[in-house]
């Protein structure tokens, strides 16, 4: 039951995202913006959900009503009629916002922080349960006896000697 | 665990919630004196030449308008503020930029999505600070800048390379705190 629990609890962001995120992804695109070739269309909102709106900060421009958003949705539609691949889309947006326009930004030493936080908080953790458990399999030593034992314990020690000579 | 580790154990949360407090208060009180912006992005373009562009004149504002090739002024460095007649921190800002004029600095303006007579009557009410003031209606210029919002500054060397961005309105002690000294390393 423990365990069921436990995995439960560590695929539940997952489901959420699952049954969300669909949802909130379409939510703003203006129809008279679309492209009219669907695949392209995709194309556009699949790199627009990993672009940030600089404005709002917390949402892809895919998600943004802001005038910005809307400006930069534009410019990757633009773009992708003139041919541009997707990586040529993104570099374009990166050269002039730099990093922190990727909502997927790339390994430096700068952001390493950022992505490697989570392993090592992932790490911590496993190594305090691995920790605990080897622990927990050992009986734990008796407490240290405290002065008041000890008296007691001398007391007696020299009774049973007393005892013994007598 | 002897009792000593144990107490230490039990102080280690809220320790950690102390030094949580502390950093907080400080990052709130770096914010309130307007040292410190959470929302300030660092531009992508320091250290790089203006991107290319030409921009029509604002009509009527007695003006030019410029185009990248104006900012190699050679001289000295120069001013590139973007701005709109829409916008409220833009007012707080306007004596900043009208002071700065009044020494000198050149201040080149651009109006971002703005209609032009709006524009024209925000410098008639607060004055004109600027030395050439470009418009960007589409404001697509701006994109090109890597501006997310306005008023945005850009302070380039005499090379035209930009070396300061600047999101937000230039208050009086963003201009003595970092504003006159970079001028003045820049001279």
């Amino acid at each position: 039951m423990r365990k069921f629990l436990l995995a439960f609890a560590l695929l539940l962001p997952f489901a959420a995202e699952a049954i969300i995120a669909p949802r909130v992804a379409y939510a703003t695109t203006n129809p008279a913006d679309m492209l009219r070739d669907p695949a392209q269309e995709e194309r556009a909102r699949a790199l627009g959900r990993e672009i940030r709106c600089m404005v709002c900060q917390n949402q892809s421009i895919e998600d943004s009503e802001v005038a910005l958003a809307r400006d930069l949705r534009l410019i990757v539609r633009e773009r992708i009629v003139a041919g541009d691949s997707d990586a040529q889309v993104r570099d374009f947006l990166h050269a002039r916002y730099g990093d922190f326009v990727l909502l997927r930004p790339p390994f430096t030493w700068s952001t390493a922080a950022l992505w490697l936080t989570p392993v090592v908080a992932l790490m911590f953790g496993a190594g305090l349960i691995l920790l605990s458990r080897r622990r927990a399999a050992q009986p734990a030593p008796p407490a240290p006896l405290t002065e008041e034992e000890k008296r007691r314990l001398a007391a007696l020690d020299a009774e049973t000697r007393d005892g013994n000579r007598a | 665990m002897t009792p000593s580790t144990r107490r230490l154990l039990l102080m280690a949360p809220f320790a950690a919630a102390a030094a949580g407090g502390v950093a907080f208060y400080a990052a709130l009180d770096r914010q309130r004196r307007g040292v410190y912006n959470p929302r300030g992005v660092p531009s992508a373009l320091i250290g790089q030449h203006a991107p290319d562009f030409t921009l029509p004149a604002l009509e009527e504002s007695g003006v030019e308008g410029f185009g990248a090739a104006d900012l190699r002024s050679g001289a000295g460095p120069l001013l590139v503020n973007f701005w709109a007649s829409w916008c409220v921190p833009c007012i707080i800002e306007h004596p900043q930029l009208m002071r700065l004029s009044r020494d000198g600095v050149p201040v080149f303006g651009i109006a971002y999505k703005d209609k032009p007579a709006d524009s024209l009557q925000f410098i008639r009410r607060h004055g004109n600070p600027f030395r050439r003031l470009a418009k960007d209606e589409p404001g697509r210029v701006a994109i090109d800048w890597g501006l997310y919002g306005v008023p945005e500054t850009y302070l380039l060397d005499r090379q035209g390379i930009i070396r300061w961005r600047y999101a937000g309105p230039i208050t009086d002690e963003v201009l003595a705190q970092d504003l006159r000294p970079l001028l003045q390393r820049y001279a």
